[in-house]
Formats: structure tokens, C-alpha cells, sequence
């Protein structure tokens, strides 16, 4: 049998899902052996392959190259990870939602700047409107609350899924964890 | 008051109960879970909030279960796919309605909506999220008011009114623009009626009401006073 193609990705979050990725510990050597790696801000390739068996991703749509992203990546995975609350439900960075892209770059970047104010204007993506949870934006299949989820939850999502079942994240995780 | 004894099936299990029961308290004593948010032992119920929605056969709709008495002979299912649909539907609304971020709020981990969710095996909301833009009242030397994590269940409004005596708190507006107030809708460190007493605090089930200095996942809430308050004046009376 073939190895999983796994890949995983960081949109707007903050990289804590990686991290408690990170935290299986001793579990990723038992991974590594079941599942190849083909995509991952942990991992040093800079297109997203085809032929995705499971994208885990972290972080909600806050910029035109997020839903970009997303979209492509979408577009190339079988199943598609909602990991953690910033992809479920959009969690801190949503809190810019009630008052918009402006007054937040505005605060960053004018009212609270020292020297050189002005927000960046062509380097970096656009702020959309809204940061949105993954699900406004493509079809999602498994989603995995927690702020972040447990290494535990991470791993058992893994192990579900490389038995060809959908995990079943019922009283496991909690939005906040 | 009525001592007659009734005779009930709740999810098939034949209880008993005194004729001035709910079909919610019957089901706490025997053990049997029936969510709720705005039901509070030792307050008034209001059915509110709309989760205790059971099944009552021979009913043509859903009742409150915090507020339906129970009958001689009265069948009541608590659990079934309408049922879980419906209530995982009032907490999907609930969160959408206003700006419930678990992961920073001072009451993750001990609030009543968060663990409802996990329980009724809620992993996403399915509504867009509305974001409203509320205000954080500060005001008072001691408490806090986040308008963004209220659910409006009116705990605080009851033990205000019926336990404290003070009726600080009501509620402001109607539908979506529906808000918890303090005094005329004044600041809450400004309201002349309240004690400071912090009743209000200690019974809200999410973490709207807080006490300063808690910081995020630090707000337990401690509400064990309220049945023996009741109590107490039940009895003196």
C-alpha cells in the first residue's frame, strides 16, 4: 500500500496547530513510516503538489492570498482538515471583524507607529472585509476544534484517517480546548 | 400546594414526582441529563434559551421541560435527532450572535455554552457569524461586563431581582439588538441600585459577567450559595 500524501498548511493562525503538531513527539517517527510528508511550512517546497490524499489546515481566510490558497489547495485534496478554531471558526484573528481592515491597519500603523507610519501597501496581501472560517469559503470534510487541538486529537485524527475511517472529533476537542 | 404524588416515564424509565415539580427538575433528581442554559436552580425559570426542549407524547409540539409541570401518566423522550438537531441548531445561533472567542475569553474552560457545545457534539457552526461590534463595560470597581459573550439568559436579571433584591440588571431592546442593562442602561460602576454583591457574576454561565484582574481560562464561577439562599428564605417566610 502506498504511503498517505499528507500535507499541511498555515494561513491566518499563528502556528500553534504546528506546533502541538510538533508536540506527538515520538508518534511522528510511527507517522513517518505510514505517511509521506509532500507539502508543509515544515518542510522546505514551494508548490503545492498534486494529488493530496489529506491537507491539514491551520488558520482562517483573512487575505485574497489565504482564499487563494485555499482554493488551490482545495482543488488538490482529497480531504480537507479544518484544524483548529482560527479554521473552524475564524477565533482570534475574527476580532478585527467588527471593526473592519481599516481602523485595525490604522491602529498598527498610523496611531501606534513611532517613525515611518503608513500600512504596507504592495508587498503584502490585502486585508479582506471579513476573516472568515474555511467553511464560508470551500467545502470542508473533517473539522478539529481546539485552540490549539491536543496533540492527542492531532494524532488520532491521523490514525482514524489512515485507517480509511472519517474521524468522529465528538467530545474530543472543544472550541477554546 | 399540591403534595399529590404523579407517576411519569422519562426515556422509558418510570419516576416518580410531587405534582409542583418540572419535567427538569424530575430528570436532575433521577439523574437524567436535559441541557439548559437559562434554567438555574433557585431562580425562576423563564424558558428562555430553548434547549430543554423535550417530547412530550400526545403533544402536537416541543415544550420547555423547565417549565412544563409534570402530569399523572405523562410520557417524555429528552433524547432523539430532532431533539439533538434542534438544540445543536440554539447553540449554533447563539455562537454566530455575538463574539464568543473560547480561546481568549476569561471563562474557557468553565463556561456553560463551551461545555454544551462539547457535549452536544458541536465542531462547527454552521451559520455565517454575525460579529457585531459591542461594548466592553468596565466601569465598575470590581466587575466586569462583556456584552460580546452574552447569551442573554437573564440569570443575572433574576438573582438581581429575586435573590439580591436590587433589580440592577434588565434587559435593553428587542430580537438581535436585545441587550442586558444596568440601572437606565448607565454605566454599571454608575448604577446607584447595585451592591456590589457579585450574585450576578457567579451565576452568568459564560463569560460575560467577570471579576476584574481574571485573566483568560481564570473565571470559575462559584454558584453553590444559591439553592441554600432560596432555601433559607423559603423557609423564613
Amino acid at each position: 500500500m502506498s504511503r498517505m500524501r499528507l500535507a499541511t498548511i498555515w494561513l491566518d493562525g499563528c502556528s500553534g496547530c504546528h506546533m502541538s503538531f510538533l508536540d506527538m513527539d515520538e508518534r511522528l517517527i510511527e507517522l513517518a513510516g505510514q505517511l509521506e510528508l509532500v507539502y508543509s511550512p515544515l518542510v522546505d517546497l514551494k508548490e503545492f503538489p498534486e494529488q493530496v490524499d489529506v491537507t491539514l489546515v491551520e488558520g482562517a481566510v483573512g487575505t485574497s492570498e489565504d482564499e487563494e490558497k485555499l482554493r488551490h489547495i482545495r482543488a488538490r485534496t482529497r480531504i480537507l482538515v479544518a484544524l483548529g478554531d482560527c479554521a473552524v471558526t475564524a477565533n482570534v484573528p475574527a476580532m478585527r471583524n467588527p471593526f473592519g481592515p481599516q481602523a485595525c491597519l490604522a491602529r498598527a500603523y498610523q496611531e501606534n507607529a513611532t517613525r515611518n507610519p503608513g500600512a504596507p501597501q504592495d508587498e503584502v496581501p490585502r486585508l479582506q472585509t471579513r476573516v472568515r472560517p474555511l467553511h464560508e469559503v470551500v467545502p470542508v470534510d473533517v473539522f478539529v476544534p481546539g485552540c490549539p487541538p491536543s496533540a492527542d486529537v492531532i494524532f488520532y485524527v491521523l490514525q482514524e484517517l489512515l485507517a480509511g475511517r472519517v474521524p468522529d472529533l465528538a467530545g474530543r476537542s472543544r472550541f477554546g480546548a | 400546594m399540591n403534595a399529590g404524588i404523579k407517576t411519569l416515564r422519562i426515556d422509558g424509565r418510570d419516576v416518580s414526582a410531587r405534582a409542583d415539580q418540572t419535567i427538569l427538575q424530575v430528570a436532575r433528581e433521577n439523574d437524567i441529563f436535559i441541557p439548559s442554559l437559562c434554567y438555574l436552580e433557585g431562580l425562576s425559570p423563564v424558558g428562555a434559551c430553548r434547549l430543554c426542549l423535550v417530547e412530550v407524547k400526545g403533544a402536537s409540539r416541543l415544550l420547555p421541560a423547565c417549565v412544563t409541570r409534570v402530569e399523572e401518566g405523562m410520557e417524555v423522550t429528552t433524547r432523539s435527532e430532532r431533539l439533538d438537531a434542534y438544540r445543536r441548531m440554539i447553540l449554533e445561533l447563539l455562537f454566530s450572535e455575538r463574539n464568543h472567542i473560547c480561546s481568549v475569553c476569561v471563562s474557557n474552560g468553565h463556561c456553560e455554552l463551551q461545555s454544551l457545545a462539547e457535549r452536544l457534539n458541536l465542531t462547527h457552526v454552521h451559520f455565517p457569524y454575525r460579529y457585531p461590534r459591542l461594548p466592553v463595560d468596565a466601569s465598575h470597581p470590581r466587575f466586569v461586563a462583556d456584552h460580546n459573550r452574552c447569551i442573554l439568559c437573564t440569570r443575572c436579571v433574576r438573582v438581581c431581582d429575586e435573590i439580591e433584591g436590587a433589580h440592577t440588571w434588565d434587559v435593553m431592546g428587542r430580537g438581535i439588538e436585545a441587550r442586558v442593562i444596568t440601572d437606565l442602561n448607565q454605566p454599571w460602576g454608575e448604577s446607584e441600585s447595585c451592591t456590589s454583591c457579585g450574585k450576578c457574576v457567579h451565576v452568568c454561565p459564560t463569560g460575560a459577567l467577570s471579576e476584574k484582574g481574571r485573566s483568560v481560562a481564570e473565571m470559575a464561577k462559584r454558584r453553590q450559595f444559591l439553592p441554600y439562599l432560596t432555601m433559607m428564605r423559603t423557609q423564613a417566610r
